[in-house]
This record gives structure tokens, sequence and C-alpha cells, in this order.
């Protein structure tokens, strides 16, 4: 490695060039992304990303853990879709071991998955409008997101790392006003997200710094890796809920948001309209609600419940095994992709046979997004990458992990 | 808890898009084929991993256009030691493919599959930074995650938990 310089850089390309540092600690960028632009006046020519800055090693820790044990680094990857990342993780678990899940456990993952995504998106909408310049829109924002959280702390006792769902099912019964709480929430969002829409989609500054700017095609989106509202932006019809469906998402009627044109603004438009969808969702969940248990029939795998442990000797000889000795998963290899905010996110999970895991894989949505960015800033204006940037919605922990 | 056992005949598995493919292209490449908790894995020899996934990617029936994802599994100290992961995914039929090419543990290397999907590029990188192994033909292989004066590769098997103190 002596060889190579210890940051990686740009080398100026022509005289009239300039090289930029934007980051890793401009506001702008999300957390530690560093850009380094190579300009001309206030012309992009080059732009490389360049991550790393929040790399914690989760994989190699994942590796010295139970299966159990790594619920709780999955919220981490990701802190504002914690709960999606609960879910692919235990979903890549659960098809190891052939586990079913009883109905109301699915349900409830696929009510706190949408509840997750409308948390996730008005991050989004609030942090990327304040990047271009509407402040406003932020505090609107962060009025209703503060309401999912809180409805985050009834069910998991946590604001941000819920690590709610555990391996065969979730930890908890939510508890009793719960669903009532949701029902209010859900009742009102549909006129807030009008309320977010009427200060943005047609305030002709908002246009003026969205319409046309970072285009790229389907193609290129498709070529790069993208996915999500990057990729359905741009034209590309696919969402993994609906067509490679999971943890009950068969059950569920919605609409797939996509626009044509590829553009900063298109992106804004498929994420407004997915707010509205998973509200709908969370409206059928509610509906729909099954009854039942919670969690798989499965003692070997699932802590028993509290007043059984103190009652029944097996149960106490379970809960004492999965504790100290995790619980031994079939040999094999799995890769679960569920439908992220940000788009594909995907588990790849290798066991051995033994209790922990012999390989966790996350398959980042951002970093394959984030390679969409030189094609989208290359050749425009240097003020459109803080507005690229803030469209394709990064998570730098997600990126880095 | 009832798993189906794995199929690995490749008579029953032909049928599967992207085997029948590589079968009508060369049947030597398929090293093995596994079916395994609904999930179809095919092992591809080394030399013939960019071939099989450009060929994948223009399949008219099938088409693999879409690279979900390029990771690499350590099994040291069994050779050989290293699988490279390929996660394809057929967007226009909702079909998903693993492929896998395995690697002696000296000097692992193969062909790069950034001039078939350019969203490799940071797969390629973060598996080159990791595990240590090299992509020839790779536009920009530099470190991704780990500084660019780290030694070692964190995600090797040999590589203790805690780092090197």
């Amino acid at each position: 490695m002596a060889h190579l310089s210890p940051t990686p850089t740009l080398e100026p390309g022509q005289d009239r060039t300039m090289i930029l540092n934007m980051g890793p600690q401009h506001p702008s960028t999300h957390g530690v992304l560093r850009v380094i632009l190579e300009i001309d006046g206030e012309n992009v020519v080059r732009m490389m990303p360049d991550v790393g800055f929040l790399h914690t090693g989760i994989e190699k820790t994942c590796e010295a853990k139970f299966y159990q044990q790594v619920v709780p680094l999955t919220d981490r990857i990701d802190y504002l879709c914690p709960m999606t990342n609960n879910l692919c993780y235990v979903l890549a678990v659960e098809k190891l071991l052939g586990l079913e899940i009883p109905p109301k456990a699915q349900w409830l993952r696929v009510l706190m998955n949408e509840l997750t995504r409308i948390n996730s998106h008005l991050v989004w909408l609030g942090t990327h409008a304040m990047d271009i310049g509407a402040l406003t829109v932020f505090l609107y924002c962060f009025r209703e997101r503060e309401e999912v959280l809180r409805l985050f702390e009834a069910v998991s006792g946590q604001r941000m790392m819920t690590s709610y769902f555990r391996i065969g099912g979730i930890a908890l019964e939510p508890p009793l006003d719960f669903f009532d709480r949701v029902r209010k929430f859900a009742d009102g969002f549909l006129a807030k997200v009008d309320e977010y829409e009427n200060l943005l989609t047609n305030n002709p500054i908002w246009a003026m710094r969205t319409k046309g700017v970072a285009v790229i095609t389907a193609e290129d989106a498709v070529a790069l890796g993208a996915s999500g509202p990057t990729l359905r932006g741009s034209g590309v019809d696919i969402d993994l809920r609906r067509d490679m469906p999971y943890s009950g998402y068969e059950n569920f009627k919605f609409k797939v948001p996509t626009r044509s044109e590829g553009d900063v603004y298109a992106r804004y438009l498929c994420r407004v309209d997915e707010l509205r969808e998973s509200n709908s969702i969370v409206q059928q969940a509610l509906d729909g609600m099954p009854e039942g248990p919670i969690k798989a029939d499965a003692p070997k795998v699932v802590l028993p419940d509290r007043e059984k442990m103190k009652t029944q000797m097996e149960a106490l000889i379970h809960h004492f095994k999965i504790i100290t000795e995790g619980f031994a998963v079939p040999a094999g290899e799995v890769y679960q992709a569920v439908e992220s905010p940000r788009g594909e996110m995907g588990y790849y999970v290798v066991s051995d046979g033994g209790p922990k895991p012999y390989r966790v894989h996350m398959r980042s949505a951002c970093l394959a997004n984030m390679q969409t960015l030189p094609k989208m800033c290359e050749g425009r204006l240097l003020a459109d990458v803080v507005a690229a940037i803030g469209s394709i919605d990064i998570v730098l922990g997600e990126i880095d992990r | 808890m009832a798993l189906a056992p794995p199929i690995t005949d490749i008579e029953q598995l032909k049928a599967h898009p992207a085997i029948a493919r590589l079968l009508a292209w060369n049947p030597a490449v398929i090293e093995a084929v596994k079916f395994d908790r609904d999930e179809m894995t095919i092992a591809v020899e080394r030399s013939a991993i960019r071939e099989a996934c450009a060929l994948l990617r223009d399949d008219v029936n099938c088409p693999f256009n879409y690279i979900s994802d390029v990771t690499c599994v350590d099994w040291y100290p069994s050779e050989p030691r290293f699988e490279v992961i390929y996660h394809l995914l057929s967007i226009p039929n909702k079909e998903r493919v693993r492929l896998k090419v395995r690697l002696q543990g000296d000097s692992p290397a193969l062909e790069s599959v950034t001039s078939v999907w350019p969203g490799a590029n940071y797969f390629e990188r973060e598996v080159f930074d990791l595990f240590g192994i090299r992509f020839s033909g790779h536009p920009y292989l530099r470190r991704i995650q780990m500084p660019e004066n780290w030694e070692g590769h964190p995600l090797r098997k040999d590589y203790p938990v805690e780092g090197y103190r």
C-alpha cells in the first residue's frame, strides 16, 4: 500500500480546474460523506464520493455474536429505518431455520415497517428541503416524525434503536391503547402530507432547484445498481413489497408510485406519494389485524413468556439454554431482500450449523445508490450537487456499516 | 421446522433460466448447482465469471439485468478458501440467482464484472478492501471502508475481531 497516498484524491485534469473537497463535515452531506469535486468555475467536471468514515465493522462483530444478539446491531446500521433492518435480518434467519411466523406477528411487522418508512421519509423530506433552502418544511416534518417516534417508544421502549423484532416473532405485545394511537395518527396524516406538498410541489423556487436537475436515465440507474425511489423516479417499476412479497405484504393493496423524468423532482414526488401509500398500508394493517400469538411455536428458538418461565421446568431450561448457548441454525445460506425506504436492503446470512452466524453481509441500498451521483452531477452546477445528494436519501451509517 | 433437503442434481434444475442459459453456452463452466430454501446457487468456474455474467445479463427470455450484491465468504482454514458471491436479479422476470466462484487462499484473484454492470464497482472494492481479493479489470480498485494505509483485511477469519493491538 506504500505507493498509495493516505487519502484518495483527484488529480486536476486541466489548468483551469480546481479540486474542491465537500465534507466529510459538510451539513448537506447527511452525515460524513466526503465528495471530491473537480470544478471549472461553478461547473462540476468530475466527482468522486469517498466513504468509510463511519465504518464500525458491524459485519465482523456479527460473526462473534449469537443469532439473537445480532438484532440490536442491525438497528445501528441505518438509524432512520431500524425496523426495516430488524425485519430483514429476522426474515433471513427464519428462512434459514424454516420457521413459520403467526399472522399477527407478520401484520404487526408490516405495520411497524410502514411507520418506519413514514418516519424515514419525513426526515428525508425535511432535511432535503432544508438543503435546498426551504427551511419551514423541516419543522412540519419533524412534528409528525415526533409522533411516530412516540409510537415506537410505546411498543419497544426506544425511540430510535427499537430492536423490536425477534427471531420467530416480535418482542412484546403492543400496549393496550397502541392501535388507537396509530389510528389517530394515520387518520390525520394525509392532511399533513398535503400540507408539505402545499409548501413545495407548486412552489416555483422548489421547481427551479429540482426540475431537470441531476437526471439519471432508467438504463443508467439499473446498470449502476440503484434501487428504491431512486430507481422508480427514473421509471423502472419495481417494488419488492409487491413483486417479491415477504412478511405477508401480499395481503395488502397499494400503488407503487413511479415517475419517468429521473430528476430530483421526480424522486421527490415518488417519496411523497409513498408516504400516502404507507399510510394506507398502516390503515389496512389496523383494519385487518388478526388475533393470535405474536411468537412462533418454537421453544428452542423463541424465548418463553416470563410467566411460563417461572412456572414450567421446560420453559426455564429453554430460556437458560437460549441465553447461554444460543440456538443452532441448520447449515446453509440465504439472501433476504426487503424494500427499505431507500431501496433494496438485503441480508446474506451464512450458517455453518452453529449458534453464531458464520457470515452476515448487509447489502446496502445507499452504497449502490451513491454510485449514481457522479452520473447525476458531472457537467452540472456545484449547487446541484447538494440537491442530488439529498434526492438519493443516503444514510452514511448504512453505507459504511 | 421442516426444511426440504437441498437439490443438487443438475438434471432436476435445468429448467431454471440461468442454468439453462449457461448449459446451452458451455456446460463445463458450471461446477455445481444447489437449490436450497427456494434459492438457486450456481458455482461457476473462476475464469468464466465475467462471460457468464454478460450472458445472463443479455439473456432474451430472462435477463438478469441487475446486480444486487457482490460479497465474499472466507472458509479459512479449508481450501478453496474464498467464495465470491454474486446476487443477480432479473427486474422484468422477478427472478433471483446466486453465482459463486471458489478461490484458493494464496493470492486470490478473479475478473471484475464492472464491465457488465458498472454498479458492481463499489461492491468489488469492498470485497477487495475487507477480504483482499483482487479483481482484474476493475477501474479503481482501492480500499473503500478502511483507511488506505491499513494493514490486513478485517473480514478474513484469521483476523481477530478486536483487531491487532
